[in-house]
């Protein structure tokens, strides 16, 4: 293998984070629609986890608290689901956090035309490009969505602790809430991703040349 | 001469297409240039010496014609290969020094060396040795931002070195420098050559370039116009300077 061209793990961690450095203020708010879109599900997931077993325990107080709050309950449920209400206004926060991640990534791209450029110029491969967009998402990713998930199932708990009195604490399902936390985590990192596919495949597939005759 | 060619270009045309009509940039273009060389592609803007010289950089595909580096056929290489030649075989400078922003001098130097795949130690001792060559001890901490024009492009001209390329290839290298600057930088590239026997090929609108090619290549509106050796040109110039 003579003819060999590398970007150590390291390195591109290295650059990746630089960069990110580099626009910090930029990155925090691609982040923060992470952290809100990631909270909203989080939260509703938390909240829906904590009702359900409330309901489960067939309490007629319990029930009737959970109806005071707002949940509909027609007598036989046994168990509470997010509403399709509920669950199409998550999908639309999801769905306008990865727009907006999606926007914000493709004007780091356009910012970058010259730096991608040059990078090829100096023997850089596509998927170098494509990675260090990728390790910049997944960093950011990363951080959102753990702030995000902890941030939603804290205020879901909060809430629930003021709702329904501290009395219910001993019956919190903490598996459940840890489950919902851990999907709205790993959905937050996905998301991220998704964001910045496009926007790396555009700009790994640029011919230096292209690159070069940008304007900055 | 039996010196040894590094560059071939035989026939080269480029159209660009803009929709409604097609323009011919090249029209036809030989060249032969020699290892460790110090070349100049002359010739007034539009002339075409940018598009020739990428093309001779391997940052664009001819539409007719062939590039040869060390008698390789550059539009059979694969985007792997490319990247290996772009890598190891060229170094590049351009007009707008082209420093990634958010590295340091000495990052910037050795990035095409970690591409390499040279250790980092054995990078960051090389980087730094190519610094000071290019008289910048010292200053491998700053970012672009903080350097001059001037020294950007010492940066610049020591990254291209960073893996003992054949070919140094720099589009218009002063052109965004003041006058002093600009022969500093071409004084250090014809000493680099000189030491290193690395060819130089730069395109050019500046005459202070001419005092220190071997060669210089006169591009007209697409083609070659006229190739003067070093011996014809002192007399040339000198003939204009009195």
């Amino acid at each position: 293998m003579r003819r060999l061209i590398v970007l150590p793990w390291k390195k591109s961690v290295e650059i990746a984070y630089k960069s990110i450095r580099a626009r910090f203020f930029r990155s925090l708010v691609t982040t923060l629609t992470l952290v809100l879109a990631v909270s909203f599900l989080s939260f509703s997931q938390v909240s829906i986890d904590i009702a359900d077993k409330m309901l489960a325990t067939g309490d007629p107080s319990l029930c009737q608290m959970l109806m005071r709050c707002g949940y509909d309950i027609l007598p036989g449920d046994t168990s509470l689901a997010a509403s399709p209400k509920q669950r199409w206004i998550i999908t639309l926060s999801l769905l306008v956090c990865v727009v907006g991640i999606i926007n914000a990534q493709l004007m780091s791209v356009t910012e970058r035309f010259r730096e991608i450029g040059t990078m090829k110029c100096l023997g850089a491969l596509d998927r170098f490009i494509v990675r260090l967009f990728v390790m910049e998402a997944a960093m950011q990713g990363f951080a959102g969505a753990s702030f995000g998930a902890v941030l939603g199932g804290i205020s879901a708990f909060l809430a629930a602790l003021f709702r329904f009195g501290p009395d219910t604490i001993s019956l919190f399902p903490w598996q459940a809430i840890f489950v919902s936390v851990s999907t709205a985590f790993v959905t937050g990192i996905g998301l991220s991703l998704l964001g910045v596919l496009y926007p790396a495949i555009i700009a790994a597939r640029m011919q230096p040349v292209e690159a070069m005759r940008v304007e900055q | 001469m039996s010196e040894k060619l590094i560059v071939r270009v035989t026939g080269v045309t480029k159209d660009f297409d803009l929709g409604k009509i097609v323009v011919k940039v090249l029209k036809g273009i030989d060249l032969e240039i020699e290892t460790g060389k110090y070349v100049s592609i002359m010739g007034p803007s539009g002339s075409g010496k940018s598009t020739l010289f990428n093309m001779i950089g391997g940052l664009d595909k001819p539409t007719q014609g062939k590039v040869f580096i060390d008698e390789v056929d550059i539009a059979q290489l694969d985007a792997y290969e490319l990247a290996w030649l772009r890598c190891r075989k060229i170094g590049y400078i351009f007009q707008t020094f082209n420093l990634i922003p958010v590295m340091t001098a000495l990052e910037n130097v050795t990035l095409p060396m970690t591409f390499a795949g040279t250790p980092n130690e054995a990078a960051v001792h090389r980087g730094m040795k190519l610094l000071s060559q290019v008289g910048l001890e010292g200053r491998h901490g700053h970012k672009p931002a903080e350097l001059s024009g001037g020294q950007q492009q010492r940066v610049a001209v020591a990254r291209a070195l960073a893996n003992n390329p054949s070919i140094i290839l720099a589009d218009e290298p002063t052109g965004n420098l003041d006058l002093s600057t600009g022969e500093e930088i071409i004084s250090l590239l014809k000493q680099l050559s000189q030491e290193q026997g690395t060819t130089v090929i730069s395109a050019t609108h500046d005459f202070k370039m001419l005092n220190v090619s071997d060669q210089v290549i006169w591009i007209r509106d697409g083609r070659v116009d006229k190739i003067q050796e070093r011996a014809e040109l002192e007399i040339h110039t000198g003939g204009m300077s009195s």
